[in-house]
């Protein structure tokens, strides 16, 4: 860029918006197979190309290469490529289902899906999840029923966050799987806390956390990141960089002149920067991380790079501030593409056994979304018991709701 | 019986509370080794060591934001905030996160956290070492906002505060640490020793939160207030020789209002004197509530005495704090009425 001998108020920009051809050409992404694996103690001043390359292992043919292959057995390959498959159809089902009315919103992970299903087959099922909202491939990972995320999002009356919450903010405490906030990057920091307490207690639980790369911004992120250098905490602080916070690309949170995940060494934590929409390189840094943390080595922070391929959430229309059909672009391609074309080119997968099993979700989510409904929806009900309006606001009810709830008059 | 002022009856809760629950961790800036810029934890790291009492970055957000996640994997801690006036960048973690954690997740999760912070004015801090933002705190459901006026409460409702399962905003009035203030900064400073809120047990025990104490009985009016605006008020009562009610609220919200509701029917008129500023200050929701209730009750008026809608200016500390001559003023008003 030309720099003249003055400053100048940078306001970074995309490169493309609406009516441009898609074009990625600019994006360095490194081959396959160019970072070594060190081992999980390594001093993280000594991996400073891992928080600037990036980790991949599935390569353009579809083989697993390089000193990051997990070798993963191909039962638990099928159970990742299912529960991805099963994440997408369910975001089909839900967003079809909210476009007909039958829901306030919705948000879909389309394209993301690597990041949330290979952590959870990475993690154990004791180890600490704090979300965000575009992680549903956790619960689904880890079998939360499905019945229950839509009758929660319905508002209806099977709604366990009690008529509380606009769709999509679970909570499942069965799964070690934290309650969804609405105002981003609060659970960054907190998780933080949940390993501090999780190490206090000689537990080997870990926590693991994740922002979207606009959240990197928010005061949560730096405070998480100086917590758990400081206490070497057992956590995992994972940044999916979907390239979009909203309408903001990620540019506007200071990802052009360095990585996000280089943000960890100005703390003291090492780095990993990943193909997000590799299932095979977010297994092998999440267990390396996880390795990591439960060994006393402390936080790792983990960009994926990825790219968000749909809408924000059901109130955008990304047509309005970027080229449509960029995602078929992105070099980086389809994470359950990638995984399907790998178990094929190892012989243990089909394109027939891919659609069988497409259809097979694709029954299965609309059997239970049509069970779900018959529990109520948010406009036409049964609704949550309008006496939980007042409950759980403390412990005890104080004399004020108490007072109040006889207004309502229940 | 021991003679404590504030400072030592916080650290015997705390000294208590490590000693009684392995769960009970304290943090925040300078409470480690050192024991706090105001001596609160002093000498219990060395007793319970560094893991249960211990120092955090200068992150007011980060400290209240890692006492919720340690809250929600089973620990209690007590979360230290070194002035009121430096809570403010924690105030998403407490507002979105900590009152609202039960009754979002249909109540899966809650923050038993407790943070501890010293407020008020009275000591020349100027307006960052002497802001009241309790106002702030009582507006918003799902918190706990206490504060104390005498080292005997000061132990038992911090007992209870972080035996609670909801989060408590504690704070304590720091012109009251080390002796009752009656608002004369001209007179010796006195301490807590000869004060019968001064003699604390050693030993464990607390006091409900959520109620309020009648600390002087009368029948002419009713004076609401709670912290050190306790001792002005009670100052100024005795300069009036009318015989007043004095409460003490000691829990701002949820509000003890049977307390004040039958003092106010016994009495007729009413005084509500806080030390914060006054516009949306709590003492208006006491106001508002006294007049839903007791509306045929009241003979006068109610008065209102305040910190002025100004930040706390540290030159005109005196003439910014409500002494006994403006709590004087309105009493005779409402007696006069």
């Amino acid at each position: 860029m030309p720099r003249r001998n003055a400053p100048e108020l940078f306001i970074p920009e995309p490169r493309l918006r609406p009516g441009d051809k898609p074009d990625f050409s600019n994006l360095d992404i490194p081959p396959v197979g160019v970072l070594d694996k060190p081992d999980e103690m390594v001093d993280f001043t000594e991996i400073p190309e891992h928080a600037r390359s990036m980790i991949r292992v599935l390569d353009d043919d579809h083989k697993a290469k390089g000193a990051w292959d997990p070798h993963l057995d191909p039962e638990t390959l099928r159970g990742g490529l299912r529960n991805m498959l099963k994440t997408r159809v369910y975001d089909e089902r839900m967003h079809k289902m909210q476009r007909q009315g039958k829901m306030s919103f919705y948000m879909k992970c389309t394209g993301e899906e690597a990041v949330a299903v290979a952590q959870a087959t990475a993690l154990r099922p004791s180890d600490m999840l704090f979300a965000t909202y575009r992680q549903q491939g956790l619960l689904i990972t880890r079998g939360h029923s499905m019945l229950d995320m839509m009758c929660h999002c319905l508002s209806n009356s099977r709604d366990y966050c009690k008529g509380r919450q606009m769709p999509i903010f679970y909570t499942w405490r069965e799964g070690n799987y934290f309650s969804i906030s609405g105002s981003v990057g609060t659970q960054f920091s907190q998780a933080v806390g949940w390993a501090m307490a999780a190490a206090y207690k000689g537990q080997d639980d870990i926590a693991c956390t994740w922002v979207g790369d606009g959240t990197t911004a928010e005061a949560d992120f730096h405070y998480a990141l100086t917590f758990a250098a400081v206490y070497r905490a057992p956590v995992i602080l994972n940044v999916v960089n979907n390239q979009w916070a909203i309408s903001s690309f990620q540019g506007i949170a200071g990802g052009i002149s360095a990585t996000f995940a280089n943000r960890g060494r100005g703390y003291g934590l090492p780095g990993l920067r990943v193909d997000g929409n590799d299932f095979l390189a977010v297994y092998a840094a999440t267990q390396w991380a996880a390795d990591r943390a439960r060994r006393g080595g402390g936080a790792t922070l983990i960009e994926h790079y990825t790219y968000r391929a749909d809408a924000h959430s059901t109130s955008d229309d990304p047509s309005k501030y970027r080229p449509r059909k960029e995602w078929e672009a992105w070099p980086l391609g389809d994470p359950i593409e990638r995984l399907k074309n790998h178990l094929i080119v190892l012989g243990e997968w089909s394109e027939e056994q891919h659609e069988q099993l497409r259809k097979e979700l694709e029954e299965e989510v609309a059997a239970l979304f049509r069970e779900a409904e018959s529990y109520g929806t948010l406009h036409t009900g049964p609704r949550p018991d309008i006496n939980l309006m007042f409950e759980d606001v403390y412990e005890e009810m104080p004399l004020n709701l108490r007072r109040q709830r006889q207004q309502v008059g229940v | 019986m021991t003679s404590m002022n504030m400072i030592q009856a916080l650290n015997s809760a705390m000294d208590c509370l490590l000693d009684r629950d392995p769960n009970v961790v304290i943090m925040g800036e300078d409470v480690g080794y050192f024991g706090g810029v105001f001596r609160a934890t002093a000498g219990l790291q060395q007793k319970y060591g560094r893991q249960r009492v211990f120092d955090t970055p200068i992150a007011e957000g980060g400290i209240v934001a890692t006492a919720i996640g340690m809250g929600v994997n089973g620990l209690r801690p007590i979360a230290e905030i070194q002035f009121s006036d430096y809570i403010y960048p924690a105030i998403d973690q407490i507002v979105s996160e900590a009152a609202r954690l039960r009754y979002r997740s249909g109540g899966e999760y809650y923050a038993p956290i407790t943070i501890r912070s010293p407020c008020g004015g009275g000591i020349f801090g100027g307006q960052t070492h002497s802001q009241s933002p309790e106002g702030i705190f009582t507006h918003v459901s799902g918190l706990t906002t206490v504060m104390p006026s005498n080292p005997y409460d000061a132990k038992g409702l911090l007992i209870a505060a972080v035996e609670s399962n909801d989060p408590v905003l504690f704070f304590e009035p720091k012109r009251i640490y080390n002796g009752p203030f009656d608002g004369d900064p001209n007179k010796p400073a006195e301490d807590w020793s000869r004060h019968e809120g001064g003699d604390v047990p050693e030993e464990y025990y607390s006091l409900p939160l959520r109620q309020a104490a009648i600390v002087r009985e009368g029948a002419d009016l009713t004076v609401i207030t709670y912290g050190t605006m306790v001792h002005v008020s009670r100052a100024a009562v005795e300069r009036s020789g009318f015989d007043a009610e004095i409460i003490d609220l000691r829990t701002l919200v949820p509000l003890d209002i049977e307390t004040i509701t039958k003092s106010v029917h016994k009495t007729g008129r009413c005084v509500v004197v806080h030390e914060a500023t006054r516009t949306g200050g709590f003492g208006a929701e006491i106001l508002s509530q006294i007049q839903e209730d007791c509306f045929w009750d009241l003979e006068a008026p109610i008065e209102r005495v305040t910190g002025w809608d100004t930040p706390y200016p540290h030159a005109f500390e005196w003439e910014y704090f409500p002494g006994q001559e403006r709590v004087l003023t309105a009493i005779e008003k409402v007696m006069g009425a």
